[in-house]
């Protein structure tokens, strides 16, 4: 752990979350210290999206607690955009916004909802560009990007708010195989400076490289949470290493 | 048949107070029908059962009836029941209401078009719905619904002519009396017909005009395709020769 800080930014306490009938989370909890990255792995439909979504408040849990910052910000959703503005996501399928550049992607959330000035603004987006590697594709519009660049405009856009936590929702599985190194790139760089994050992946080469804390998901329920050295020295419990084996091929 | 006589007929007074008659009903008509339109579809959007039925209601309604039935009910049946508006009321109220009902439609299929990552996206930044609305789903929402929008406010220029049935006197009502008056039908309704015709190149170069406006590219060069005869040269200087 490179934290020295004792109370974690994150304290996700035995939450629950129905759509209808049906559970998604079961009773997860969680706790994220501030510079770590968590990577949060299970197969599909095991509630790891949710969970992401319930932590940014875009699903409100059903029950439970979250601590963000010492405070609980799961009860109230008056609260919500207030909280989004510290808690960046990052989405599977980019979600730039499509009627404006990369530059002004990035420019309309600092403006419209810090207030920052519109030169203020783009030479943010300029800093944030240069940070995920393509200062040159400032004026190009997503439809011209390739996917791996789309994504870095996504994840420069989410840090121009300069949240306190990143969310990471299968963030490379939508692209083409070449690209998916450019984008875990900026991610692993992003985390070893000390942006706290989570990432839903099922890129174990990522885990190995910037992961602290290893959590694995299954049927809603958090059914291992490991250090990265004790997960991949293979201390898992049974049914996390067979999936692993799984996506491992 | 007597080409001064409608030349004549377009520069008279009659003929140029009936088209701007027209043109005020079609404008008119239009704002307040995209105004309805947009309440309809946002309330639509708003999942509210109740006001959802309020709006199912009216959409059946003016889109299960004719347009022309429409203007004559407002005219003849309002006024049974005390409320008795003139002409040119009845007939904006009434092509107002009608147009709303298709503007709504239009309206909703462009919000709908923007798909909710959009949307999600734009909260997931701290924004509130209000401003995902305004700066994200609007924008990108406005350059799909123009087109159609377009179709709808020509067809709502040649609509007007509708009205009159009721005796407000219109374009086509001036073109016609004054045809029946002096048995000149070409003269009279070859003046009407450039009217329109006029009317509605404005109306599609306002529509271009706005279309360029909303391209979130413009003013940027693109690189210009190569001509034909160019890339033909091309083609057969790279092609093998057998």
């Amino acid at each position: 752990m490179r934290s020295q800080d004792h109370q974690p930014l994150l304290d996700i306490i035995n939450i629950d979350k129905s759509f209808g009938a049906l559970k998604i989370l079961k009773g997860c909890s969680l706790k994220v210290n501030r510079k770590e990255t968590v990577v949060v792995i299970g197969p599909s439909g095991s509630g790891k999206s949710t969970l992401l979504r319930c932590l940014n408040l875009l699903e409100p849990a059903d029950s439970g607690a979250i601590l963000f910052d010492g405070k609980d910000i799961a009860g109230d959703l008056r609260n919500a955009p207030a909280v989004r503005r510290e808690i960046g996501m990052v989405f599977q399928n980019f979600e730039l916004f499509q009627h404006l550049s990369a530059a002004e992607n990035i420019m309309l959330a600092p403006m419209k909802v810090s207030g920052l000035s519109r030169s203020d603004a783009h030479d943010l987006a300029t800093d944030l560009l240069r940070k995920v590697h393509i200062p040159e594709k400032a004026d190009f519009f997503p439809d011209e990007l390739s996917g791996g660049q789309q994504q870095r405009v996504a994840i420069a856009r989410a840090l121009a708010m300069k949240p306190k936590l990143m969310l990471y929702d299968e963030p490379t599985s939508a692209l083409d195989p070449e690209m998916i190194r450019e984008v875990l790139d900026v991610m692993a760089e992003l985390s070893s400076d000390g942006m706290t994050s989570i990432v839903v992946t099922h890129e174990m080469g990522f885990a190995k490289r910037a992961a602290d804390q290893i959590v694995f998901m299954e049927s809603g329920q958090i059914i291992e949470n490991a250090t990265s050295e004790d997960f991949f020295s293979g201390t898992v419990n049974e049914r996390a290493q067979r999936f692993l084996d799984q996506i491992l091929h | 048949m007597s080409l001064e006589l409608v030349f004549e007929y377009l520069f008279s007074r009659t003929f140029f107070d009936g088209a701007v008659l027209t043109l005020l009903i079609t404008i008119t008509s239009l704002f307040f029908g995209v105004l309805a339109g947009l309440v309809v579809a946002l309330l639509q959007e708003t999942k509210i059962r109740s006001l959802q039925v309020v709006t199912l209601v009216y959409l059946w309604l003016f889109r299960g009836t004719p347009v022309l039935f429409q203007i004559i009910f407002i005219y003849n049946v309002l006024p049974t029941f005390g409320i008795r508006l003139s002409a040119f009321l009845s007939a904006v109220i009434a092509l107002s209401l009608n147009e709303g009902a298709y503007m709504a439609e239009i309206l909703r299929s462009g919000l709908q078009a923007v798909k909710t990552g959009q949307r999600t996206a734009g909260l997931a930044l701290g924004m509130t719905k209000a401003k995902v609305m305004r700066f994200i789903v609007i924008p990108q929402a406005a350059r799909i619904v123009l087109p159609p929008m377009g179709n709808q406010m020509i067809g709502m220029l040649k609509t007007s002519a509708l009205v009159s049935v009721i005796a407000v006197e219109e374009l086509l009502l001036v073109a016609n009396q004054t045809a029946s008056a002096s048995f000149r039908y070409f003269e009279a309704l070859t003046a009407a017909g450039i009217y329109y015709l006029a009317l509605t190149t404005i109306f599609m170069a306002g529509q271009f005009f706005l279309e360029r406006s909303l391209d979130p590219k413009r003013g940027r060069r693109k690189a210009a395709p190569a001509p034909l005869i160019e890339r033909l040269t091309h083609m057969t200087e790279t092609a093998e020769t057998r």
